[in-house]
């Protein structure tokens, strides 16, 4: 404990604690990131930007808000980006029965994988890295043999209007990612299921003993995480015009990890922080769109990026080394 | 390698040479300090060639530190270990081992995937011309050396394919094969069938003819009577005795490492300011025939409305598996628990809270409170469902039960949102014992529910248990502190080894009557709890 940053502490400048650096610091930095490019980015704050910017961030947001409730029960899922290739690549072969039931066929498809990972973690005992592991790999093989390993095009006018497609102004995929969030928050500061959900994150044998249903919250954690994997597989699928099982969705599952730690979820579990989430993923989308504006090459972005999830987990680290 | 080669080369003194014998292993005037806590506070222990030597104490006395300090993982603040009478400071476990003080763990620290022979010769294999590990000549040596031990065991084999007493030989035969002059048991039988127990003691009696000296920490007086010849007594981390076995009967054993002055006891009798409680009505829980290998054997017992049911038992007995068991968080091989009148099926936590059983358990940080809740969130998590409509919790119906438990309890906290683990203990003990008595419960069980809070929370805690009796509550009770149990208490089961040993109550409710059933020996000069026999005192 002693190797604890006794400058901050003691310092005369009273600089932020780690505390407030995990509570507040995504929101400071989505904040200061909005302001510099308000002040130096040319067309910034249009509104072709903005939207362009947020359409490109929804999916992530959808995703990262599944994976946040499986990181505050102590777990991870790896598998997400292989259950967006997997809706995608059932998208096509159910589109011929109708917009809705190849919705609902992607979805369950979601709600499958989600299912056999939480079985595997809750029932089987199986740590959750390992056993996610086993559909980021599996999920993507089953996605490429049902998609004959192709990528299709998708002229389904209801399932690209997803894609395209604007409510009062906002984008639809925009539109969904906000109430999603909004739900998710709900869910978890005012539902049974949410609360147990923490407080299984936060100490699984006391909430064992306190007479609990463990099992079915993590199986149900998995379940939801699938599905919004799914939802973002294929509202992606609608955006591309195209079913590509191939890459969509690759490297989704560190993209939606580092959104819910940079958002001040701790890895640790027992809280989840769907607002910071939001912010998390946003933070990374609009580092990556200043970089870029300004001329810095995509791998600057990525070490600028690196840099913040240091910050984030060393932060995170301070605070419950106290 | 290190220099007390002169340890095993010295002649190998007589069994009966006991107290002329010099040092080997000395600790003296050790203390150690962890955050909050003194573990060991002034603490001295010698250990002689050749001798067997018992260290015990009840929970939190400081064994393990102590033994840590003597085997260089921990560092003492004060004092110092001394080899053969030369001061050294051990930075690490390996230090002691090349000087020659060896440590056996319950859990065997050797690698479970190589085979039997590599894990005794790890770090110093026998090698042939050309450098490379002379396979043979191990196996040769490895098998012998383990035939010395009644191991016949394929020493090619790995080492986790074995059960874990032969490993504990492995062990065992490791360290006597790198020469130590000291070996560290702790607790070495507790996962040992009886006639592996037998095989361990006359390893253990070879080693004390080779003039290599044991440490055995072990809470079985049976085993601590049948081989040691000396023995160390800690409490609450200072030095409570030292000096031969055979001169303390088994009651004065008892009652030193539980901290009663026998004369005193036996004077006194019983002390039992607490209310009598009248529990004449039928028995609103019933345990029956409760076994679980190596842990529970056939243990029966019932809870009556309105009293207080202590269950006593050295550490180790098998109080808090017990609880567990009747909380339905113990997975056992047979048994059942009938709660008014109804059996539980499959036991689960859930359905003996359902059938109103809750258990305040015995580790409050590990099993009870959530740390990064808030009091109010703590306080309902067990009550979640029925403060809730359709799934959703209602908050206003939480505030409401939190704040009379609060109140009730008399909870400190700067308020119901203020996060458990910020809490005292005493606190969040009380804000444990609102999450369960505001499931409105038939049956409470306790497991040490005033231990690590501080004076006034503990006598609060105490008048609660009472109260909630005199309301016709069935309490079970388990406390180490014999002072609590015995006033606490309308009758007392004791628990020796997994089995119930006695059960007292009435006037025979007292320290002493408690104390001689914890010192009774056992009916078979026992190693397992297999041999014993269920015995209703009284």
């Amino acid at each position: 404990m002693a190797e604890l940053s006794p400058a901050v502490r003691r310092g005369a400048v009273r600089l932020p604690t780690p505390a407030w650096f995990q509570a507040y610091g995504v929101y400071a930095a989505v904040a200061v990131l909005v302001l510099f490019n308000a002040v130096f980015t040319d067309h910034f704050l249009t509104g072709a930007n903005l939207r362009t910017q947020l359409v490109q961030v929804a999916p992530v947001v959808i995703v990262a808000l599944g994976m946040a409730l499986v990181i505050g029960t102590e777990g991870v899922d790896l598998s997400v980006g292989s259950v967006m290739a997997l809706a995608a690549a059932l998208l096509p072969l159910y589109l011929g029965y109708g917009l809705l039931s190849a919705l609902l066929m992607a979805l369950a498809a979601g709600a499958v994988v989600g299912a056999v990972n939480g079985t595997l973690v809750a029932v089987v005992g199986l740590q959750p890295i390992v056993a996610t592991l086993a559909l980021f790999v599996g999920g993507r093989g089953l996605a490429l043999v049902l998609a004959d390993g192709q990528l299709k095009q998708i002229a389904n006018p209801g399932l690209l209007g997803l894609g395209t497609d604007d409510v009062l102004g906002v984008p639809v995929v925009v539109l969904i990612a906000g109430v999603l969030a909004l739900l998710v928050a709900g869910v978890v500061h005012r539902t049974t299921f949410g609360r147990r959900l923490v407080a299984i994150g936060g100490n699984r044998a006391a909430a064992g003993l306190a007479g609990l249903p463990v099992k079915r919250v993590l199986i149900g954690v998995y379940v939801v995480c699938g599905v919004l994997a799914a939802l973002a597989g294929v509202l992606a699928t609608a955006r591309l015009t195209a079913s590509d099982p191939s890459t969509l969705g690759t490297l989704m599952e560190l993209s939606a990890i580092t959104a819910v730690v940079v958002g001040g979820t701790p890895l640790t579990g027992g809280s989840v922080r769907v607002l910071g989430t939001v912010c998390g993923a946003l933070l990374m989308q609009l580092l990556r769109a200043t970089l870029v504006k300004h001329d810095l090459p995509d791998s600057t972005a990525q070490m600028a990026q690196a840099v913040i999830i240091l910050v984030a987990v060393y932060v995170a680290r301070e605070r419950r080394s106290r | 390698m290190a220099p007390p080669d002169a340890a095993p080369a010295a002649p190998p003194p007589g069994p009966d040479e006991g107290p002329t014998a010099p040092a080997v292993l000395e600790a003296v005037g050790i203390g150690k300090r962890f955050p909050g806590v003194v573990a060991l506070d002034d603490v001295s222990l010698t250990l002689r060639r050749g001798e067997i030597h018992a260290l015990v104490g009840e929970n939190g006395a400081g064994k393990s530190t102590l033994i840590k300090v003597l085997t260089g993982v921990h560092r003492p603040d004060t004092g110092e270990v001394r080899l053969d009478g030369r001061p050294v400071a051990f930075a690490r476990p390996s230090d002691a081992q090349h000087a020659g003080v060896t440590t056996i763990y319950q859990e065997v620290n050797l690698v479970p995937l190589m085979s039997v022979a590599r894990n005794i010769f790890l770090g110093r294999e026998p090698r042939n011309r050309l450098g490379l590990i002379d396979f043979p000549r191990m196996h040769r040596e490895a098998a012998a050396l383990l035939a010395g031990f009644g191991v016949t065991a394929d020493v090619r084999h790995p080492l986790g394919s074995l059960g874990v007493g032969t490993r504990q030989m492995v062990a065992l035969a490791r360290a006597v094969s790198v020469r130590a002059g000291v070996v560290v048991m702790d607790e070495p039988t507790s996962a040992l069938e009886p006639r592996e127990v037998e095989t361990l003691f006359r390893v253990i009696g070879d080693l004390h003819d080779r003039g290599i000296s044991v440490l055995y920490v072990s809470h079985r007086l049976e085993e601590l009577y049948r081989i040691c010849d000396r023995v160390t007594v800690l409490r609450d981390g200072r030095l409570v005795h030292t000096g031969d076995l055979a001169d303390l009967d088994r009651m004065q054993l008892v009652a030193m490492m539980l901290g009663r002055e026998v004369s005193e006891v036996r004077r006194h009798g019983r002390t039992g300011f607490g209310e009598d409680h009248h529990p004449d009505r039928e028995a609103v829980l019933t345990a029956s025939g409760l076994t679980r290998r190596h842990v529970l054997d056939d243990v029966s017992l019932e809870l009556r409305p309105g009293e207080v049911l202590g269950l006593a038992g050295l550490l180790g007995s098998g109080r808090s598996e017990t609880a567990k068991a009747l909380a339905g968080a113990l997975p056992l091989d047979s048994g059942s628990v009938t709660v008014a009148g109804r059996r539980l099926g499959r036991p689960s936590p859930a359905a003996a809270i359902r059938a109103g059983v809750s258990l305040l358990p015995e580790d409050r940080k590990a099993e009870g409170i959530v740390a990064g809740l808030s009091v109010r969130e703590n306080i309902v998590l067990a009550a979640m469902p029925r403060l809730s409509r359709a799934g959703v919790v209602s908050r206003a119906r939480q505030d409401r039960v939190v704040q009379v438990f609060m109140k009730r309890l008399r909870i400190k906290a700067s308020g119901p949102e203020q996060k458990v683990g910020e809490l005292s203990g005493g606190n969040q003990q009380k804000v444990l014992l609102a999450r369960w008595l505001c499931l409105e419960p038939k049956v409470l069980l306790l497991d040490e529910p005033t231990r690590g809070i501080d004076v006034g929370a503990k006598a609060e805690v105490q008048a609660l248990v009472d109260e909630l009796a005199q309301e016709g509550l069935a309490v079970l009770l388990i406390s180490s502190d014999i002072e609590e149990l015995v006033e606490g208490a309308d009758r007392l089961v004791v628990l020796r080894g997994g089995a119930v040993a006695g059960e007292l109550t009435g006037e025979r409710v007292g320290e002493g009557e408690l104390l001689e059933v914890l010192a009774a020996h056992a009916p078979a000069a026992g190693s397992g709890p297999d041999d014993e026999e269920v015995r209703h005192d009284g």
